[in-house]
């Protein structure tokens, strides 16, 4: 593996760990397996690209994206949800059916015309790293990953919010029983995770392109990402990113045609040895 | 359905007490007679309903008798549909050794499905099976040299002694219930209790001395053949097969079709596809957003009726009688 491809497989993994940093932190906390993300990615991506492209603004585009993939994730889980609590299997397959739906919309709204987010002025063209000419956007995405993946750990470990949320992985009727709103922790970590899907959109679709089946191949390789690392724990995150990420590449390397297979077969060693994945915890 | 009744007349057909067998046939002769009634476009329907309703027992047999829903079938189905397609049109294959190639790798593919999904269970399961579905589903798209990527794969499948709707449809019937019978057996075979057994309690089953992985992968891949065989059906009703054939909405609309028949009621799989497949047609008179209409009947019924339209139905005595 050249420089170049270890640096797209490690550029590919931030995207991957921004997308499934989000589908981590709901499924962790509220047990809520969104397989709508997937949707809220390309909604995020359509919607960043749409103010994007009308205010000339990437960072403008990125706070659209978010906060509009945050409303829907808001009707999502205050409109739909709500009806389904506390059963699992309800649940997944209820997103699923909004993941029908949000796609099929797009599909109505955007058409299947692929779309590219422009990158801004400042990020064009490329810097000179460990010997290789490489794309400075694709570099501005990785520092993404890794700049979210401290601000995630220290929200996490550092401020009340992420005590209430890793208390609430751990036993959410006990910090319920304590006093605190537990309700309004969930709806707050549902609106970042959607929030970081509308993100991930935004900063995919700059270099993989939007189009209508995208938020299935990125909701397959958040699952990956997920299965590997195990449910709720952002280092598991993190690691099945860069594992998903780089085998990804390998595998385009290697055997174009059969990539998604190469993720495939650590998966099965894993799930051999650890059910839960390399950082799950049973509960 | 078919459940059995203390008391009931003795004489016993197959396993199956008098009376339900004489209801089974009489439902089977009132199938069969369809085709002299309908169009052949309505045949044509009811053949759809008819392999989709052995899809979803299929997918019936894991979810509803050893509760774990699986979200990776349609791409078992699917590969039998490859299979099928890619041996009569390419590899040139009679029909019979093509069909029996297509359920012979569908099999494979559900143990490999079965090895790495038996030691997960609830959600995880159906992120694992969803996954591998995904798989599947991403190496038909790109592995063109073979599959024909987004175009897919077109071929006369179908045998001429059954080019006719009527014929077809026949064939399809006696297979469907013969399937559907061998499953009612299976669920019924103390294999199927076991595996209800594991449904409700996996620990106990476990301390009683079953090797509770070991039954999840036979039922898996007993599943996982009869998913295979709708899905060679599926290849000789369409006598085409795209990556859609092998796509995630394939799988969930089997699950729709088991769920709105009634999770662990087997037969009502017939009924749920009837009424999926109904909808579909009416839904396409008016609207190309299927798709959306579908996502919306999910989120309905997950909401509403999460033991399905016969789970329904049979609810509604009981709570009259209170």
């Amino acid at each position: 593996m050249s420089v170049f491809q270890l640096l797209n497989g490690l550029t590919f993994a931030a995207l991957l760990f921004v997308v499934a940093s989000g589908f981590t932190l709901i499924f962790g906390l509220l047990r809520i397996v969104n397989l709508a993300h997937g949707a809220l990615y390309l909604f995020g991506g359509y919607i960043g690209y749409f103010v994007a492209t009308r205010t000339g603004s990437f960072v403008l585009g990125g706070v659209g994206a978010m906060a509009a993939v945050a409303a829907v994730g808001f009707a999502l889980d205050q409109g739909l949800l709500r009806f389904v609590r506390g059963n699992e299997l309800r649940q997944v397959l209820l997103t699923l059916g909004v993941a029908f739906v949000l796609n099929d919309l797009a599909l109505v709204i955007w058409g299947g015309d692929s779309f590219t987010v422009p990158i801004p002025q400042m990020l064009r063209g490329g810097l000179r790293v460990f010997g290789v000419f490489y794309p400075t956007y694709r570099l501005f995405v990785l520092v993404t990953g890794i700049v979210l993946f401290a601000a995630l750990w220290l929200l996490l470990n550092n401020t009340r919010l992420g005590a209430l949320i890793r208390a609430g992985v751990d036993d959410a009727e006990m910090v319920e029983a304590s006093g605190v709103n537990i309700r309004r922790v969930f709806l707050v970590t549902f609106l970042l995770g959607s929030a970081l899907a509308g993100l991930g959109g935004l900063m995919g679709g700059a270099f993989l392109s939007l189009y209508p089946s995208a938020d299935a191949e990125i909701l397959v390789f958040s699952l990956a990402v997920v299965i590997i690392g195990g449910r709720g724990s952002l280092v598991g995150v993190g690691v099945g990113s860069l594992l998903v990420g780089l085998l990804n590449t390998l595998g385009q390397v290697m055997f174009p045609e059969l990539a998604y297979f190469v993720i495939f077969g650590p998966m099965a060693v894993l799930l051999a040895f650890r059910p839960l994945g390399l950082f799950g915890r049973a509960t | 359905m078919m459940t059995m009744r203390a008391g009931s007349i003795a004489t016993r057909f197959a396993g199956m007490t008098g009376s339900a067998a004489l209801i089974a046939a009489i439902v089977v002769a009132a199938a069969a007679a369809l085709p002299l009634v309908l169009s052949n476009y309505q045949v044509g329907l009811a053949t759809e309903v008819l392999i989709f309703g052995i899809l979803a027992m299929s997918i019936d047999i894991l979810g509803g008798f050893a509760g774990r829903t699986s979200l990776g079938h349609g791409a078992i189905f699917g590969v039998s549909t490859y299979v099928v397609v890619y041996a009569t049109a390419q590899a040139g294959l009679p029909a019979a050794a093509a069909f029996a190639l297509g359920v012979l790798a569908a099999t494979l593919i559900a143990a490999i499905f079965a090895l790495l999904a038996v030691r997960t269970s609830g959600v995880y399961f159906l992120l694992l099976t969803l996954a591998l579905g995904m798989i599947v589903w991403g190496i038909c798209l790109r592995w063109t040299q073979v599959t024909g990527g987004e175009n897919g794969i077109r071929g006369d499948v179908r045998p001429a002694l059954l080019v006719t709707h009527s014929a077809f449809y026949w064939a399809v019937l006696a297979g469907a219930a013969v399937v559907a019978y061998a499953m009612w057996r299976f669920v019924r075979s103390p294999f199927g209790l076991t595996l209800r057994g594991i449904r409700d309690s996996e620990s106990r089953m476990r301390s009683l001395g079953y090797n509770v992985p070991l039954h999840l992968f036979i039922g898996f891949t007993v599943s996982g053949f009869f998913a295979g065989i709708a899905g060679a059906l599926y290849a000789m009703f369409n006598n085409f097969v795209s990556p859609s054939t092998v796509a995630l909405a394939q799988s969930v609309e089997g699950v729709l079709m088991m769920i709105a028949g009634g999770v662990g009621t087997l037969f009502g799989a017939f009924v749920g596809a009837a009424a999926i497949i109904a909808l579909e047609n009416v839904v396409s008179a008016y609207t190309e957003r299927w798709q959306t209409v579908l996502g919306i009947t999910f989120i309905l019924i997950m909401i509403f009726a999460p033991e399905g339209i016969i789970g329904k139905l049979r609810a509604i005595p009981t709570r009259k009688v209170r």
